[in-house]
């Protein structure tokens, strides 16, 4: 069957990046200038000679490469990052512990970004040379133009000084009152300003592509036909154009997915977001190469489930790439 | 979305004549600056097939869709004056341009319906067939989905669409270019219009197919006694199904009158000068070498020359043997040819014709050795060139040079069209500069363009000049053998025969030998010396151009012959015998072993593959 | 467009880049683009020249507000006059974007007009090498290359260079993988013109209008990846930048907005000055969209 061969193809092509990423891990540690016992062991301070020699024995660094590279694949597969010295735990659930709060950042700000610009980019293209379209025009270009960091400081003086509405630091208030329905409510709450400065790059960029795609959409023989058969535009606009017209922003989005995960790093520092992004910083500042690793290891692979999902929901709206005789 | 117009309506509403369907009265529509309809006027009555006829540019298509105001959605089209008048089914005559848009999507696809050239692009990618079929349906006729769905496998039945239900939930792309346009037809014809707008709807077809369809349009158009507005460049297509034609030239309606009038007494200059530029399917019939047009301002003794006739003794300057070809798929394999061989004597030209999938165009690219092949050999001046690398094959090149089908992509926008014709020699490096630009002055003064034209880019020329100057380019290193791949289908019709009458003439000054690709049976008889027909891969029949075209033996040739619409209303043929289905797919699996067809020869020159 | 005939031609004879570059400077958001950038790249190559002072330098009182006394723009929470920052900040950041973007656009144009034109197991390749880097998430890579490393200039245009040149590849490649099957095309390798060539003079040319585009976009990103990365403390601590402005701020915004507002206003207006003059050049390549 077919299915199975392709399935199979992909889980292979997903296992050889995988592999490729935790090599690269394992070349950057042993490439870094400095005894790779000390990068393991990070800037503690306290790196006592008794602590390398423990290392040494651990990793095995005193092996040959080879052998320290199959220990260290081995040990991946067992789910076993290393060890953080900086933070006393494992790096596996160092990072495990900060994976929800990304996620949900992370999801609703790309949630957010498609289905607000995709909307917006859709009623620009409907009237090009409007108002409304040059103000759209404006605006996306300068949420994106503005670093995210800076939108999320420039956010964050205003809310926390000038209009105080919303929390800007971290996620949940230790004060809060008890029960599920307010731990979710104050979530919510915190998560806002995070998500709106995430947002607004994507927003911008979804909005100028769907934009384009629809006037392209919009422009092609199969809406003539549509037009001529007498259809009313709205059901033009929604039923004939915006699925064509989604394609290219579904790619997007597949593609956007790991530059979501730089922009988190810069807005949990900002917002003081317990995620990994956040845990990213820290773990620099400490010189954690372990749990910088492991960061780098967790993120591609979160980033390659998304991107299977993306050419999954691509495969739903255009009936050419399953279908093919 | 509301569409007004800027001008003033008319108060006074003049009647149309009882019989009359569709009056257009002084059309104008703009495009920016630019006038594309100036004063345009046409009659269209019921059950009437109407042609409207004109080259590139000359507003034909712009005024269709103005009968629908579909121009002004989507493009800088503006009518700004005129009337177009509708007689309603309730007897009421209205003016479609005075109409607001809600009432004009009433009549759009219900009374009034229209089809479009490219089937692929004109049907919605996403969307099932049955779906887009039941839409004017459950719209203009209010009928529930499932009685939508009936009604439409009810059409595509009509529409001699082999296993209706399953294409009801099927995608465009998983029907052919013929199936998709009858699936467009269905879906014009669904709330059975009193109008069927068809732009150029067949000229995205193979011929025979196009002939089903035109055929189908026939039938529909008497059993509904639907009036036909058929907007086509192909002259061959008016004279089988007009009944009145209007031609149109820049904008501007030149000449309007019944079909053989028009074909038989043209008025008008331009008129005249569109037919006699028309190849018509046996003017040469009397004569076995090639003919030029007689065009205006072209001497007819031309013609009387005694021509340079081609030397069949000598050695063959391309030898084809046993030539073999697939391309891999996903399912299996595409059999593009199949043990082809042939021969082209120098100063012939040997046309190669067949629909969509022969292996035509293959068959050129293969020689010119822009594809390898999977066996067989090319001996070009006697030299076996199948074989060579890159290098050894580089002074054999010269010998054999391309010009492809569309002009538009043929010369690189970047790049001045001196240059692009230069280049051949650049590459050779044997010539100095002055040398080269006077070979390339030397060219194009001898295809028929100004020297000074070196300097300029591809987009500053129309398509027949950008022609000329790929064949030019071709022309630079004294080729023997040129191979023409479709190399006049995309032209205009008047610019097509300068082009054909420029390569018959360099034919006889130079000696060229020419393949020529091409699917437009009308023309490869005007240029052929002989010709090879060929299906699924494989030549079926060759011979000598008049022997194919009189007494052609194998029963696709004759199908062919017979669906290519001849440009004389006289001969329109009755009852054709049409091929029943779709153009067979040369894709099989990698179990599949080829059949290959044995030959009987008929009389001479003339062999034909043996059918059982 | 069909029915041109020679006789109407205009006397000057206009290549397709001309024809573009008229409309661009035809293009008012694009000229207004052009201005900001050119005026940003003499502030902040200029300055430096013209007043000679250290950023580094504690002048005045610690976070003194604009208006407060002679700094115009104030100063920051080490009483360093930001006027001065903004005017040295520059350099690092234009420096090492202009570098990044140009090792990116080497890296992926290369790599793309390869695996588009070749195709067969030298893409496969290419295109494996290309998934990959779009896999990693760049920022976290550049962080820990930087981490690992040292972070100077050289390693940080070195870092953002290497882990952004994936959208350039994939373009290009497509770019390739179309005009390939051109006619054009057919026509050069039908008279025996080499793969360099081809590649080269036939192709590349053709495919410049989505790339040049492309890179604008790369500077950009470029530029925005530098600032985040000195915001975060990576970036050269010798060199005074935007980015390092604002993150080294980042304590006291609540007392001070103004060590990190004008900083981040560079930011934005660099970077739009770029987005500005990218979609002007957009435009002036894809005249049918602007005629909508």
């Amino acid at each position: 069957m077919p299915r199975i061969k392709s399935i199979a193809k992909r889980s292979l092509n997903i296992v050889v990046l995988l592999s490729a990423v935790l090599i690269l891990n394992f070349f950057l540690l042993h490439l870094a200038p400095g005894d790779p016992a000390e990068v393991i062991a990070g800037d503690m301070g306290g790196a006592t000679l008794e602590l390398l020699a423990e290392i040494r024995t651990l990793y095995g660094l005193d092996l040959p490469l080879h052998e320290q590279l199959g220990n260290y694949l081995s040990r991946v597969i067992q789910g076993d990052l290393g060890y953080s010295y900086s933070y006393n735990l494992p790096v596996t659930e160092l990072i495990l512990g900060r994976l929800f709060p990304t996620l949900l950042l992370v999801l609703s700000a790309m949630f957010l970004s498609i289905t607000v610009g995709t909307l917006m980019g859709v009623l620009s293209a409907r009237k090009p040379n409007s108002l409304f379209s040059h103000v759209l025009t404006f605006v996306s270009l300068a949420g994106y133009s503005a670093p995210v960091f800076w939108s999320g400081i420039m956010l964050l003086i205003v809310f926390a000084s000038i209009w105080p509405i919303f929390p800007v630091s971290g996620m949940q208030d230790i004060f809060r009152d008890p029960g599920i329905i307010n731990n979710i409510l104050d979530i919510a709450v915190h998560l806002v300003l995070p998500v709106i400065t995430l947002s607004m790059i994507y927003l911008a960029q979804y909005s100028r592509l769907s934009r384009v795609s629809m006037m392209d959409v919009l422009g092609s023989d199969y809406i003539r036909t549509a037009r001529a058969k007498g259809l009313s535009e709205t059901t033009v606009l929604f039923k004939h154009a915006l699925r064509n017209a989604a394609l290219p922003v579904i790619t997007m989005a597949g593609l956007q997915f790991s530059n979501l995960f730089a922009g988190a790093v810069l807005v949990e520092t900002v917002f003081n977001w317990p995620g990994m992004g956040s845990l990213a910083f820290e773990s620099i500042l400490r010189r954690d190469s372990p749990t910088m690793l492991g960061i780098l290891f967790f993120s591609s692979l979160i980033v390659i489930m998304a991107n299977l999902l993306t050419d999954f929901a691509y495969g739903l709206v255009d009936p050419r790439i399953q279908k093919k005789d | 979305m509301h569409l007004t117009l800027n001008f003033e309506p008319d108060s006074t509403m003049t009647s149309m004549h009882k019989d009359t369907l569709l009056e257009i009265r002084n059309l104008y529509v703009k495009f920016g600056t630019m006038a594309a309809v100036q004063d345009f006027n046409l009659t269209l009555k019921a059950g009437e097939t109407h042609a409207l006829v004109g080259e590139s540019g000359s507003g034909k298509s712009v005024t269709a869709m103005a009968i629908l105001r579909l121009i002004e959605m989507g493009t800088q089209g503006e009518i700004t004056s005129g009337e177009v008048l509708f007689r309603c089914p309730d007897g009421q005559v209205i003016d479609l341009l005075k109409q607001t848009e809600a009432q004009m999507r009433s009549i759009r696809g219900n009374q009034i319906s229209m089809i479009f050239q490219e089937p692929l692009t004109s049907l919605n990618p996403v969307l099932t067939i049955g779906d887009q079929i039941a839409e004017p349906l459950i719209l203009h006729q209010k009928m529930s989905r499932q009685q939508a769905r009936e009604e439409s496998l009810n059409l595509l039945q009509q529409m001699r669409i082999s296993e209706a239900e399953k294409r009801l939930s099927e995608y465009p792309h998983q029907l052919s270019g013929g199936m998709r346009q009858r699936v467009m037809i269905a879906m014009a014809m669904a709330c059975r219009p009193q109008i069927l707008i068809a732009d150029e709807p067949t000229t995205a077809l193979d011929v025979t197919i196009q002939a089903q369809v035109l055929e189908l349009i026939k039938e529909l158009k008497n059993k509904y006694n639907t009036a036909v507005l058929m907007i086509t460049h192909d002259m061959g297509v008016v004279a089988e199904v007009a009944d009145q034609v209007s031609v149109m030239h820049l904008s501007k309606l030149v000449e309007t009158g019944n079909v053989h009038q028009i074909f038989n007494q043209p008025q008008e200059s331009y008129t005249q000068a569109l037919l006699s530029s028309v190849p018509k399917l046996g003017a040469t019939a009397d004569f076995d070498l090639p003919k030029m047009f007689e065009l205006a301002g072209k001497p007819i003794e031309d013609n009387l020359k005694p021509q340079k006739r081609p030397d069949y003794q000598a050695t063959p300057v391309l030898q084809i043997q046993n030539l073999v070809k697939y391309f891999p798929v996903r399912q299996g394999r595409v059999h593009a040819l199949e043990k082809v061989s042939l021969d082209l004597a120098p100063g012939e030209t040997l046309a190669i014709v067949g629909e969509s999938g022969c292996g035509k165009s293959t068959l050129g690219n293969l020689c010119c050795r822009l594809l390898e092949s999977d066996q067989g050999s090319i001996h070009l001046n006697g030299i076996d060139i199948s074989h060579l690398n890159q290098s050894q094959l580089r002074p054999h090149r010269k010998h054999i040079q391309m010009i492809f089908q569309d002009p538009y992509a043929s010369l690189d926008p970047q790049r001045r069209v001196g240059d692009s014709v230069a280049e051949p020699l650049v590459i050779e490096g044997k010539l100095r500069p002055h040398e080269i630009k006077q070979r390339v002055s030397e060219l194009f003064v001898r295809v028929g363009l100004d020297a000074e034209q070196m300097e300029r880019y591809p987009h500053q020329f129309s398509g027949g000049q950008r022609q000329r100057i790929c064949i030019a380019r071709a022309l630079t290193l004294n080729p023997k053998v040129v191979v023409a791949d479709e190399s006049v289908s995309a032209l205009d019709v008047s610019v097509q025969a300068q082009v054909i009458n420029l390569m018959i003439e360099l034919q006889q000054d130079l000696g060229l030998s020419y393949l020529f690709i091409s699917h437009d049976m009308a023309v490869v008889e005007r240029v052929s010396h002989r010709v090879a027909v060929m299906y699924l891969g494989q030549i079926v029949e060759i011979g000598s151009r008049q022997a194919i075209f009189n007494s052609p033996q194998h029963s696709y040739t004759k199908k062919l012959l017979s669906a290519v619409p001849i440009s004389d209303p006289s001969r329109r043929t009755v009852d054709r015998a049409l091929i029943e289905g779709e153009v067979p797919s040369p894709i099989h699996n990698l179990d599949y072993t080829p059949i290959h067809l044995q030959f009987r020869q008929v009389k001479d020159n003339h062999y034909v593959a043996i059918e059982d | 467009m069909r029915s041109r005939s020679s006789k109407n031609m205009p006397v000057e004879y206009s290549s397709p880049a001309a024809d573009a570059m008229r409309m661009f400077y035809a293009n008012k958001s694009a000229l207004i683009g052009l201005v900001l950038l050119v005026s940003i790249i003499s502030l902040s190559l200029l300055g430096p020249l013209l007043i000679a002072a250290d950023p580094f330098d504690m002048v005045w009182a610690p976070l003194t507000a604009p208006g407060e006394s002679e700094y115009i723009l104030g100063t920051d929470y080490l009483g360093r006059d930001i006027l001065i920052g903004i005017i040295y900040g520059g350099q690092a950041t234009l420096a090492v974007a202009a570098t990044a973007a140009l090792i990116s656009v080497t890296i992926g144009i290369t790599i793309g007009a390869l695996a588009g034109f070749y195709g067969g197991w030298v893409a496969t390749v290419l295109i494996s090498i290309t998934e990959f880097f779009q896999v990693l998430p760049a920022l976290l890579l550049a962080m820990v290359l930087i981490t690992l490393f040292s972070p100077s200039l050289g390693v940080i245009a070195f870092a953002i260079g290497v882990v952004s040149w994936t959208p350039m590849a994939r373009l290009t490649r497509a770019e390739f993988l179309r005009i390939k099957e051109l006619e054009f095309v057919k026509a050069a390798r039908s008279i025996s013109a080499s793969n360099t060539r081809i590649i080269l003079r036939v192709i590349l040319p053709n495919a410049m209008a989505p790339l040049i585009v492309m890179t604008a976009l790369n500077i950009g990103v470029a530029i925005l990846f530098e600032a985040g990365l000195s915001f975060l403390g990576l970036g050269d601590p010798s060199q005074m930048s935007w980015g390092m402005m604002i993150g080294s701020s980042r304590e006291y915004i609540l007392d001070a907005w103004w060590p990190v507002t004008f900083p981040g206003i560079m930011i934005f207006l660099t970077v739009l000055a770029v987005s500005l003059v990218g979609d002007g050049l957009n435009d002036a390549f894809n005249p049918k969209l602007r005629a909508r």
